[in-house]
């Protein structure tokens, strides 16, 4: 009996023999490298060789003027992207279930869905273009309300208004998905009933349509407690310049920074790693309310 | 009272579509008005004269960038990185999605590869460890640094297991009645049925990797190595100039940075602008799928 359980799985440990060893090669060595925090870390050094510096990283991290400032940075953004790209598609998918014009709606459809799959490299691309001095944003600004041309990128009032906007631009589309599929799961029955008590459109949405995606709601702003320390490198790497530091700059790009640019490997280490744990708590947590409280999980 | 509320439903019917339509347009005016500068003339494109329709119509921008060699080599390693890829990734998904999404009194150690599996969204070892190991494999500047690192994509695979689990049991039972084993179950039963969720999951991973810019960045030292985004990156982000050889020199005095910038842009999502249909018949089923039924 115990040979043929052998015999029987023994298939099903070799399927998964290449995935698990690209997995602890490329995810696990790299988390016991985590080490070269408390190192002086020199590559040619190695793990081995260089020299222990216990806590001397994250001391002199928090000794850097612009530490805190980066981490309120990060949070700012983050919270902010949170409320919007959970806020805007409700609303839209709302909006979008009042369309009945099929070809209007699925036409709709194709075009906000669009900018989630383009690169941030070429988003980025286009709005320093649009975004720019003379770009058609501020042209179109100073024609219909005569502003002066505003530097949109180059301004640590108007950088983040900038970074949370056009991310919701480019995700809101592709957020909507799960919120209609939540409302195609309402019970028509309910709709019936509530137009049978007089129940006009406005008052439809409040009583039946809001209520049955509560769930959904419910889920998604517990998962999104995982991304509190997630700006979007990809984003703001590609908008930012240091004029922006003041306010744009966030945990990831500075770990890159002193990491990649400066060559502090020991310091970048020391901050990345704050926000790994930091994450590891936020991620486990989320999904433990949501496996509490909104019975989701996630295999 | 109820014509004044009939007309007032009309009106809010009207001011929802006018809003919807407004939003959707706005997703693609960006796009069209690159596309727009980089059909204009470079004294039109400088000059800010251009917003949706080119200005005195023509090509040059486009002649300049299909001759320019950079570009072209950095596409045809962002192919390359597609097909090598995407391939592996597919195969390891699938390789892995199937023990996974067994039962555990039928695959006693699921439960402990899954936790393995999922660890890895939980925790990251930081930026600096993953490039180190990357270099200590000896894999910088080889195109298998942009495809062996990232080739099991965890959140992919969880989305296929939970795939797997909802075809209907019976099926594998019956095969295995009928002397079929693991192998033949995989390929010749769950691959077929689950045809729609790979197909979703082979264009997500087609769009990532031509999208993908930051491992080229950091992982190739050499800027010839470049896939196409990363190139992009460096063209039309980096603020320093890229060097110019004197053709490029002459070619330039009549196509301006920005008209050629722009082109560049155009032309980088143009891949994803023709597969994106394809895409979108898929990506909803596969999404609503995998969020639903977790």
């Amino acid at each position: 009996m115990r040979y043929r359980n052998w015999a029987r799985e023994l298939p099903l440990h070799v399927m998964i023999i290449p995935a698990l060893f690209i997995l602890i090669l490329f995810a696990y060595v790299p988390m016991t490298g985590v080490v070269i925090a408390f190192q002086k870390f020199y590559p040619a050094l190695g793990i081995s060789g260089s020299k222990w510096v216990g806590w001397d990283n994250f001391e002199f991290m928090f000794k850097l003027p612009n530490t805190i400032q980066v981490l309120w940075n990060t949070v700012i953004i983050a919270v902010m992207k949170i409320i919007v790209g959970i806020v805007l598609p409700l609303i839209v998918s709302i909006l979008l279930n009042e369309v009945n014009h099929k070809l209007t709606r699925s036409g709709i459809q194709t075009l906000i869905y669009l900018p989630h799959f383009l690169s941030w490299v070429v988003l980025a691309g286009i709005l320093i273009d649009i975004l720019s001095m003379k770009g058609i944003v501020n042209q179109f600004l100073q024609f219909a309300f005569g502003v002066d041309p505003i530097f949109f990128l180059g301004d640590n009032n108007w950088f983040r208004f900038v970074v949370v906007v056009s991310d919701a631009w480019k995700e809101f589309g592709f957020s909507t998905i799960v919120y209609l599929a939540a409302i195609v799961g309402i019970d028509p029955a309910l709709y019936e009933s509530a137009k049978a008590d007089g129940a006009n459109r406005w008052k439809q949405t409040w009583h039946v349509t809001i209520p049955g995606m509560m769930p959904i709601i419910v889920l998604l702003t517990t998962l999104s407690m995982g991304n509190i320390l997630n700006a979007g490198f990809d984003q703001i790497f590609n908008l930012y310049s240091p004029v922006v530091y003041e306010t744009g700059d966030i945990i990831d790009t500075l770990v890159y920074r002193t990491g990649l640019v400066e060559m502090s490997f020991g310091v970048s280490t020391a901050v990345g790693l704050l926000k790994s744990v930091v994450s590891l708590i936020l991620i486990s947590l989320s999904y433990w309310c949501a496996y509490r409280f909104a019975n989701y999980r996630i295999f | 009272m109820n014509a004044h509320a009939g007309q007032l439903e009309k009106v809010a019917t009207v001011v929802i579509y006018v809003f919807l339509i407004g939003l959707a347009v706005s997703c693609v005016l960006p796009l069209i008005h690159v596309l727009a500068i980089s059909l204009s003339s470079a004294s039109a494109a400088d000059a800010g004269m251009v917003t949706f329709w080119p200005i005195d119509f023509t090509f040059q921008s486009y002649q300049y960038v299909i001759g320019k060699q950079q570009f072209l080599d950095s596409m045809f390693i962002s192919v390359k990185r597609i097909v090598l890829g995407v391939t592996l990734s597919m195969l390891l998904t699938l390789l892995a999605a199937y023990p996974l999404s067994k039962e555990k009194n039928s695959f006693r150690f699921r439960t402990l590869y899954v936790w393995v599996f999922v660890f890895t969204i939980l925790f990251h070892g930081g930026l600096i460890p993953w490039y180190m190991t990357i270099r200590s494999v000896g894999m910088l500047d080889s195109i298998w640094a942009l495809v062996i690192p990232g080739a099991v994509p965890v959140f992919n695979v969880v989305l296929l297991l939970n795939f797997f689990r909802n075809l209907p049991r019976e099926i594998e039972e019956a095969a295995f009645v009928d002397g079929a084993n693991h192998w033949v179950i995989l390929f010749k039963l769950f691959l077929p049925l689950s045809a729609p969720a790979l197909a979703t999951l082979t264009l997500f991973s087609i769009v990532g990797h031509w999208n993908a810019w930051f491992d080229g960045l950091i992982l190739m030292n050499n800027p010839t190595n470049y896939p196409l985004t990363s190139y992009l990156q460096t063209v039309v982000i980096g603020r320093e100039l890229s060097q110019l050889s004197p053709q490029d020199a002459i070619l330039m005095s009549s196509i301006s940075d920005k008209t050629s910038k722009s082109a560049q842009i155009f032309a980088a999502c143009l891949p994803v602008l023709l597969i994106y249909p394809f895409l979108q018949r898929y990506f909803i089923k596969g999404i609503v799928l995998g969020s639903v039924k977790g």
